[in-house]
């Protein structure tokens, strides 16, 4: 039975076949993708997620943007802009944006680098298949890239009425876009579900 | 393409939503519910009540979408002077300014993405009860799509964002966001959500019965 594995989107039973390096199986039925090889699968995620970590950290601190308008500026960081959508009484939208940009991208970070960097190191860690459940689980709420479409379209808008300057945190923020797909392209989720078992 | 192909669930077993694992559906269901041996997951052949919970999900959106267009979701002060923005009047806006890439964007992402998920949703949500045979690997594409791009549609929260927290200049300019913003912020959840309750494999299902009863 291990042998085998089930589409998650057809359900067609496939015989697991051993991939060259990079490759990728797919569903014969509906095209879904069902596995891959990835190269150095845990010392790349390990790495990226480290990287991911200070430039969250660097995003969080410093002001992203910057508006200036005759003699008066105004700085926003990431956590000021869910702040003031709180202060007007849109907590559900502030709820979202906090959610969304900031907490899930920290516990995906975190919760990446409690379970890589015991496994990187042959040690398994404490409540390894519920939290790489929890893990993954979260994934689709993580919308840093969306964010930085949205920076994008407020700068365009914002353009012509004033001043605006872009700050440490805009550059911080587009590393961690790129560092964040990196990591989900390199994470083979087998190697830790495998690896899960063996401890246990 | 092979019809008869054998899936997991007619060889009784259980594909693990999360790990992927499988386990034998007999051996799982003792206590109240199965749970995935490795991860620890809730078991379920299909997603529990898939037909019925996304139906619920699309309609909450369909109505929020409504109220998410019509009502302004920016509120712009400045001098004394209020303007209130819909999505709709921001693209407007845009288009005339000759922002063209960017009124795309914001049209794209507000009004054509969340719009086109929910049809696209209610359409295989029809096929699957109908249990319609037509082309069931690019209704099951369709559903990749729409599980891809709902998450584009947070674009403008996350614009709304960055100007109430940038243009706030006193009596200058200021900018509030609007009811609209919190009913956009739910269409662009729920229909999430709607996308994830939904289960292709059901798309799939019916081509195997009818298989059966041709043999």
């Amino acid at each position: 039975m291990d042998s085998l594995i089930a589409c998650h989107e057809c359900d067609l039973l496939h015989k697991r076949q051993p991939l060259p390096r990079g490759g990728t199986a797919k569903c014969i039925r509906c095209g879904a993708k069902l596995y891959s090889r990835k190269r150095n699968s845990l010392d790349r995620v390990l790495a990226l997620t480290l990287a991911g970590l200070v430039l969250f950290c660097v995003a969080n601190i410093y002001p992203l943007l910057t508006f200036k308008l005759e003699a008066q500026a105004q700085e926003t960081t990431l956590i000021s802009g869910v702040m003031a959508l709180y202060d007007q009484g849109m907590w559900i939208v502030a709820a979202v944006v906090f959610f969304t940009s900031i907490l899930v991208p920290l516990l995906q970070l975190t919760g990446m680098l409690y379970v890589i960097l015991p496994l990187r190191f042959n040690h398994r860690p404490w409540g390894l298949p519920s939290f790489f459940r929890y893990v993954s689980g979260f994934k689709p709420w993580g919308m840093m890239e969306v964010f930085m479409l949205g920076v994008l379209v407020s700068f365009v808008k914002l353009a012509k009425m004033a001043t605006l300057i872009p700050g440490t945190a805009l550059y911080a923020f587009m590393a961690l876009i790129f560092v964040l797909a990196a990591s989900a392209a390199s994470l083979d989720p087998h190697i830790v579900w495998n690896r899960s078992e063996k401890g246990s | 393409m092979n019809k008869s192909a054998p899936t997991a669930l007619s060889a009784s077993l259980v594909s693990c939503h999360s790990c992927h694992m499988l386990c034998r559906a007999a051996s799982l269901f003792k206590g109240a519910y199965a749970v995935c041996p490795r991860c620890g997951a809730a078991l379920h052949s299909r997603k529990p009540n898939s037909i019925a919970r996304t139906w619920a999900l699309v309609i909450a959106a369909f109505i929020f979408y409504i109220p998410a267009n019509v009502l302004p979701i920016t509120r712009v002060i400045s001098f004394g002077k209020a303007q209130s923005d819909t999505i709709m009047s921001g693209v407007i806006y845009f288009v005339k300014s000759g922002s063209w890439p960017i009124a795309l964007v914001i049209f794209v992402a507000s009004v054509f993405v969340p719009l086109l998920k929910l049809i696209i949703l209610t359409c295989l949500l029809i096929s699957v009860q109908t249990k319609s045979q037509w082309r069931p690997r690019d209704r099951t594409r369709l559903y990749r799509i729409t599980e891809a791009v709902g998450r584009w549609s947070m674009v403008d929260i996350y614009v709304v964002t960055l100007l109430v927290a940038l243009v706030k200049l006193g009596a200058l300019a200021t900018i509030e966001a609007g009811p609209g913003a919190v009913f956009f912020a739910c269409v662009v959840i729920i229909t999430i959500f709607a996308a994830m309750s939904f289960d292709p494999r059901l798309i799939w299902d019916t081509q195997e019965q009818n298989y059966e009863r041709k043999k």
